[in-house]
C-alpha cells in the first residue's frame, strides 16, 4: 500500500503547486479555462465513483450537476451570501438521489434498464425547464426557459457577500476542492464501505449472500455521488454566472460518460485526465477551426477506441508495468 | 519497487501530470497587440446544429471586413477578424467570451446565435468593458449600454404581418409555437397585435424543439377553422409540419404566416408544393429587387459560390453589425468603447442592401425597412410590400439608455 | 364521431412511427448486445439515400423501397467489419466508438450535403375522413411499418438464415461448433438492422425531412422505446411502441407541450414496475 499512497500524495501535492503556484505565472484568461476544465474534472469523478466503482450505469449524472447548478443559483439570488447556497446546491441533488436511487435500487433496476430511466429523468428535466416562461419564478430568481439564468452571483467569502472571490481565487478554489475530492474518494474506495461496493459491482449476488445490503450500498453511493456532482454544479454555476438547461441534455450526459470512457472506466485519475483532455481538445478545435469539428472529433473517438481500447490511464499503466 | 507498486505510482501522478501536461500543452502564442491591426471577436456556431446559421453569419462577416479592408481600412488600419466555434455548446461560449476580453482584447464582438448563448456572454464582455453586437432575430428587450443588437424583435415583425393577413384573409388566428422563450414572447406579441388590429387568437399550441409529428395539431385546427395561421417554429423538427400540412391538404384551405420560415434555408430544402403561399417578413431578404442589394448579391455570389443557399436578416444582420459598428468608430474617430457608444447612439444611419438601417439611441436596436413576401413555386420568396422604417418595440418605453445609461436587464415585455 | 377516428388514425401513426424508427436499433441490439448510438444517423443516412437519387430524377418508390435499404445495409457491414467486430462484448468501447462515427456521420453530412439539400413532399394525396382531411401517406406509414414487421418476423423464424441468426444470438460457441461461420452471421444481422434503419429514414424522409442533425431527435426515442421492450426485441419494440405511442399522442392531443415529456415519464414508470423491459415479463416467449 507505500507505493499507492506515496503516489497519492504526489498527486496532491502536485496539484496543489499547480493551484497556488499557477496564477503567478499565467494570465487570468487561462486560469478561467483552467478552472472549468477542473470543475467538470470533479463531475467526472463523480461519475467515476458511481459507475466505474460501484457500477452503477447511470446515463443521467447530468441531472444531478444541473440540480445543484440552479438549486445554487436560485438560492444565492435569492439570499445574497453564497455560503448556504452551495451546501443547498449539494443537499438538493442528494435528496434527490434518495428519492430516486430508493426506487430504482430497492426496485431491483438495474444497468441498462437503470441507464435507461436515469436518462429519461435528465431529459424530463431539460424538457420541463426549456418550456418554463416568464412566469416561472422562484423566489426573485427566474427559471429562465430555455435562456436559462444568468448573472449567477460568484461564490464569495463566507459571511462576506460584498468580497465575491476573483478568478485567481476561483482557479485555486477549485483545485483544492479537486484534490480533495479526489483524496476522498480514494479514502472511500480503500475504506470496508467502498470495498463493499466495489465487491458488489464485481458480483452482486455473491456479496447479498455474504450478507451485505447491496441496495443500501449503491443507494449511498449513487447519493454521494449525486453530491458531488451538484457540487461540481454549484462551482460551474459561478464559475460562468449562467446555468441554463442544456445541463440537462442529452449530448452533456453522454460527455460526461465519454470522459469516463476515454480515460478509462474503473479509474479516478482516469475520469480527470479524460474529462480535462476532452474539453481541451473541444475548445483548442474551436480556436484553430482546421476542420468541421465532428469530424475530428468522431474520427479521434473511432480511432482510440480501437488503438487505445482501454482508455488512457489503464493502458499508460500496462505499457509501464511491462 | 513491484509491479503493483508502480501501476499505482503512475496512477497517482497521472493525474498531476495530466493538468500539468495540459497546462504546458496550450496554445502559447503571444498575442502581441498585432500594432497596426483592428481585431473584432466573433464566436458563433460553425459545427452542431446551429452549423447552417453559423456558417452563414460568417460569411457575411468576413465579407463586411474584407469590403472595408479594401477600402482602405479603418481610421487607416485593416481588420482582422479574430473567429471562435462555439459548437452550439454554451458552455464554449462563456470559454471563448472570456478569451476575448482578456486576452485578444478586441474592439468589439460580434457574435451568438441563440438567446441562451447571448446571455451568457453578455455580463462577461460588459464586465470586460468588450463592445457587443448581437445579430440574430429574437425575443426582443435587452436593454444594456454595452450591447447592441441588429436583430429584428418579434414586434416589428407582426406589427406589419399581422394586420396585413386579418386584412387579407380575416380575424381568426390560430397559433402554433416553439415552446421555448423565443416562441411563447412571440406568442404574446401575437395576442396583443391582433387585438390592437381587429384579429383575435382562437387558440395557440406550444411544441417543444424535437416534436417532429403534427397530426393532432393539424387535426384540431380543420376542427378550429381559423382564418390563418402565424406559425414560430425553429429547428428541423418543427420544419417537418409543412410536409405533414400538404399531405393533408391543408395547404389551400387555410395560409399561413411565419416568423421564421425561411431562415434556415427551407424554401430551398422544401418542395416548392410545400412551401409555396406562405408569407413572411423580414428586414432582409435575398430577393430584394434594388441595385444596391443586387450588387450585394452579386459579389456575395462571386465569393462564395451561386449556390451559396439563403441569407435572410438572420445572416445579413451580421453584416450590419460590421457595418454600423465602423460608422460609430469613424464617427468617433477612435477605438475607446465609451466613445464609439456615444458615437452610435447619435442616429447613426446606413444604407445597407436591405435598405435605410438606423441605430435607435434608446434601445440601441435597429430601425429597418420590413419587407413581406410570400413563398413561390420557384424556391424563392417574391417580395408584397415594404414597409419603411419600423421601429423596434419598447413597450412602455421601458429601456432608455441614454436616459438610464446604467441598465443592464433584458426587460420581459408586459403584455 | 369522424374526430374518434381521426384520434384513432393518430395513435396509430405514431405507434407506426415509433416502431419503425426503433426496429433498426432493435434487431441489433436484441440479437448482438450492441448498443449503436450511430443509429439516428443511419436513419438520416436512409433519408439522404431517398432524396439523393429523387433529385438526379430516381423514382421515389424505388428510392425509398430499395436503394435506401441496400445503401445503408452495406454501409452497416463495412462498418460492422472495421468498428463493431474488433470491440465484441465490450459495450462500454462500443458506446464509445458508435458514438464517434455518429459525429463523425454528422461531420460528414453537414460538409458534403450541407443543410440546402431538396427535399421530396409526401406522395399520395389526401384522404377525406367524414369532416377532417388525413394525408394519405400516413396510412402508408402505417400500413408499411405493420408489413415490415410481420417480414422480419417471418424472415428470422421461417428462414434458415433466421433461424441460424437466432441460434447464433443464444449461443455462439454451440453455433460455431455446429459449423456456422459466425463473423459472417455477425455481419449479415448488423446489415440486416442497418438497413431497417435506412428504411426506416427512407420512409419518413418525405414526411419529416432530412437534415444532417436529424438523427438526433430520433435516438432517444428509438433508445428508450427499444430498452423499454426488453430483451424479446421484436414482441417488445412493438407492445413498446404501443404503449409510448399512445400515451404520446393522446397527451398531445389534449397539449401539444407535454407529448414528449409524457413519453420520459411513462418510460421511467414503466422501467420501475417492469425491470426488465415490458417482454421482462410478458411475452416472453415471443420474438
Amino acid at each position: 500500500m507505500r507505493g499507492k499512497a506515496l503516489g497519492l500524495w504526489a498527486a496532491a501535492i502536485g496539484a496543489l503547486a499547480l493551484a497556488f503556484g499557477l496564477p503567478l505565472f499565467v494570465e487570468t484568461f487561462f486560469l478561467v479555462e483552467l478552472t472549468v476544465y477542473v470543475v467538470m474534472a470533479i463531475l467526472a469523478l463523480s461519475l467515476a465513483l458511481v459507475w466505474g466503482s460501484a457500477g452503477i450505469l447511470n446515463f443521467g449524472q447530468s441531472a444531478f450537476f444541473g440540480l445543484g447548478g440552479y438549486a445554487y443559483t436560485i438560492a444565492v439570488m435569492n439570499m445574497g451570501d453564497s455560503t448556504v447556497p452551495i451546501l443547498i446546491g449539494i443537499a438538493v441533488p442528494a435528496v434527490f438521489a434518495v428519492v430516486t436511487g430508493y426506487f430504482l435500487f430497492y426496485g431491483r433496476v438495474s444497468d441498462i434498464y437503470l441507464g435507461t430511466i436515469t436518462l429519461c429523468v435528465s431529459l424530463i428535466f431539460f424538457n420541463l425547464i426549456n418550456s418554463s416562461g416568464a412566469e416561472y419564478r422562484i423566489g426573485i430568481a427566474p427559471l429562465g426557459g430555455n435562456n436559462g439564468i444568468p448573472g449567477v452571483p460568484p461564490l464569495n467569502v463566507p459571511g462576506n457577500p460584498e468580497r465575491p472571490l476573483d478568478f485567481d481565487e476561483m482557479y485555486m478554489l477549485s483545485m483544492v476542492v479537486l484534490v480533495l475530492v479526489y483524496l476522498g474518494l480514494h479514502w472511500l474506495l480503500a475504506t470496508r464501505f467502498g470495498r463493499v461496493a466495489v465487491a458488489i459491482r464485481e458480483n452482486e449476488l455473491r456479496a447479498e449472500l455474504l450478507g451485505y445490503d447491496a441496495r443500501l450500498v449503491k443507494l449511498a453511493m449513487f447519493t454521494i455521488g449525486a453530491g458531488i456532482a451538484g457540487l461540481s454544479g454549484v462551482l460551474f454555476a459561478a464559475w460562468g454566472s449562467f446555468i441554463g438547461p442544456t445541463m440537462f441534455s442529452i449530448f452533456f450526459t453522454a460527455q460526461i460518460i465519454i470522459w469516463i470512457m476515454v480515460g478509462g472506466l474503473g479509474t479516478l485519475a482516469g475520469a480527470v485526465a479524460g474529462a480535462v483532455l476532452i474539453q481541451w481538445l473541444t475548445t483548442w478545435l474551436g480556436e484553430t477551426k482546421i476542420a468541421d469539428t465532428n469530424i475530428v472529433l468522431g474520427a479521434i473517438f473511432v480511432v482510440f477506441v480501437l488503438l487505445v481500447p482501454r482508455g488512457i490511464q489503464p493502458t499508460i499503466a500496462r505499457w509501464l508495468a511491462r | 519497487m513491484t509491479g503493483i507498486k508502480r501501476r499505482t505510482f503512475l496512477t497517482g501522478s497521472l493525474a498531476g501530470a495530466a493538468l500539468g501536461a495540459t497546462a504546458g500543452a496550450f496554445p502559447r502564442f503571444t498575442w502581441a497587440q498585432s500594432g497596426d491591426k483592428i481585431r473584432i471577436g466573433t464566436i458563433l456556431d460553425l459545427s452542431g446544429p446551429f452549423q447552417p446559421f453559423g456558417t452563414q453569419k460568417k460569411r457575411c462577416l468576413d465579407l463586411a471586413v474584407e469590403e472595408i479592408n479594401q477600402k482602405g481600412g479603418l481610421l487607416g488600419r485593416q481588420l482582422e477578424l479574430v473567429s471562435y466555434d462555439a459548437q452550439s455548446n454554451n458552455q464554449l461560449y462563456a470559454q471563448y467570451a472570456t478569451q476575448l476580453g482578456l486576452r485578444d482584447k478586441v474592439s468589439v464582438v460580434q457574435a451568438a446565435l441563440q438567446s441562451s448563448s447571448r446571455e451568457v456572454i453578455r455580463p462577461i464582455l460588459r464586465r470586460s468593458n468588450t463592445l457587443y453586437f448581437y445579430n440574430t432575430p429574437y425575443e426582443g428587450g435587452v436593454c444594456d449600454r454595452n450591447t447592441f443588437s441588429t436583430g429584428t424583435t418579434p414586434g416589428q415583425l407582426l406589427a406589419n404581418m399581422l394586420p396585413f393577413m386579418i386584412n387579407r384573409f380575416g380575424k381568426k388566428i390560430y397559433v402554433l409555437a416553439a415552446d421555448y422563450n423565443f416562441g411563447q414572447l412571440s406568442e404574446k406579441w401575437t395576442r396583443k397585435l391582433a387585438k390592437d388590429h381587429g384579429g383575435e387568437v382562437i387558440a395557440s399550441e406550444f411544441f417543444p424543439l424535437d416534436v417532429a409529428q403534427f397530426g393532432p395539431s393539424i387535426s384540431k385546427i380543420q376542427g378550429a377553422k381559423p382564418d390563418f395561421i402565424v406559425n414560430t417554429f425553429v429547428g428541423p423538427a418543427h420544419a417537418a409540419f409543412y410536409g405533414q400540412w400538404t399531405a393533408a391538404g391543408m395547404k389551400k384551405q387555410i395560409p399561413i404566416a411565419s416568423q421564421t420560415f425561411g431562415e434556415g434555408g427551407e424554401i430551398q430544402r422544401m418542395p416548392p408544393e410545400v412551401s409555396d403561399g406562405i408569407f413572411v417578413c423580414y428586414s432582409y431578404m435575398d430577393e430584394i429587387d434594388t441595385p444596391a442589394n443586387q450588387a450585394f448579391i452579386q459579389k456575395f455570389k462571386a465569393k462564395y459560390g451561386a449556390d451559396y443557399g439563403y441569407l435572410g436578416d438572420l445572416s445579413m444582420s451580421e453584416y450590419m453589425g460590421i457595418y454600423l459598428w465602423a460608422e460609430g468608430v469613424k464617427k468617433a474617430g477612435k477605438l475607446d468603447r465609451n466613445d464609439v457608444i456615444k458615437a452610435l447612439e447619435s442616429n447613426i444611419s446606413l444604407d445597407m442592401p436591405g435598405g435605410k438601417v438606423t441605430i435607435d439611441p434608446a434601445t440601441h436596436h435597429c430601425i429597418f425597412d420590413m419587407y413581406l413576401a410570400v413563398a413561390g413555386t420557384d424556391r424563392k420568396f417574391k417580395i408584397l410590400q415594404k414597409f419603411p422604417q419600423e421601429r423596434p418595440t419598447n413597450p412602455g418605453n421601458e429601456c432608455d439608455l441614454v436616459k438610464n445609461p446604467n441598465t443592464n436587464t433584458q426587460f420581459e415585455a408586459k403584455i | 364521431m369522424d374526430f374518434a377516428a381521426i384520434v384513432v388514425i393518430q395513435v396509430l401513426y405514431a405507434i407506426a412511427s415509433l416502431a419503425l424508427i426503433s426496429l433498426g436499433l432493435a434487431i441489433i441490439f436484441g440479437m448482438m448486445r450492441v448498443i449503436n448510438f450511430a443509429h439516428g444517423e443511419f436513419l438520416m443516412l436512409g433519408g439522404y439515400a431517398v432524396l439523393l437519387p429523387v433529385e438526379a430524377g430516381v423514382n421515389l418508390w424505388l428510392a425509398m423501397l430499395v436503394i435506401a435499404p441496400v445503401t445503408v445495409g452495406l454501409f452497416g457491414i463495412v462498418v460492422e467489419r472495421i468498428i463493431i467486430r474488433p470491440l465484441y462484448g465490450r459495450i462500454v468501447e462500443t458506446v464509445l466508438a458508435t458514438w464517434g462515427l455518429s459525429l463523425l456521420m454528422i461531420g460528414l453530412a453537414s460538409e458534403i450535403i450541407g443543410y440546402y439539400q431538396a427535399g421530396a413532399a409526401p406522395p399520395l394525396g389526401t384522404v377525406q375522413i367524414g369532416f377532417y382531411r388525413e394525408g394519405a401517406y400516413t396510412f402508408f406509414v402505417i400500413g408499411i411499418t405493420a408489413v415490415i414487421f410481420v417480414a422480419v418476423y417471418l424472415f428470422l423464424r421461417r428462414t434458415r438464415f433466421g433461424l441460424i441468426a437466432l441460434g447464433t444470438m443464444q449461443n455462439a460457441d454451440m453455433a460455431a461448433a455446429l459449423g456456422v461461420n459466425v463473423n459472417r452471421v455477425y455481419a449479415a444481422t448488423f446489415g440486416l438492422g442497418a438497413a431497417l434503419s435506412g428504411l426506416a429514414g427512407a420512409i419518413m424522409a418525405p414526411i419529416a425531412g432530412v437534415v444532417p442533425i436529424i438523427g438526433i431527435t430520433y435516438i432517444a426515442k428509438a433508445f428508450i422505446t427499444v430498452i423499454g421492450g426488453g430483451t424479446v426485441f421484436l414482441a417488445g419494440t412493438a407492445a413498446a411502441s404501443v404503449l409510448f405511442g399512445t400515451i404520446t399522442q393522446v397527451v398531445t392531443f389534449l397539449s401539444t407541450s407535454f407529448g414528449e415529456v409524457a413519453l420520459l415519464v411513462v418510460a421511467v414508470v414503466l422501467l420501475h414496475l417492469l425491470p426488465e423491459g415490458i417482454t421482462g415479463r410478458f411475452l416472453r416467449r415471443g420474438l
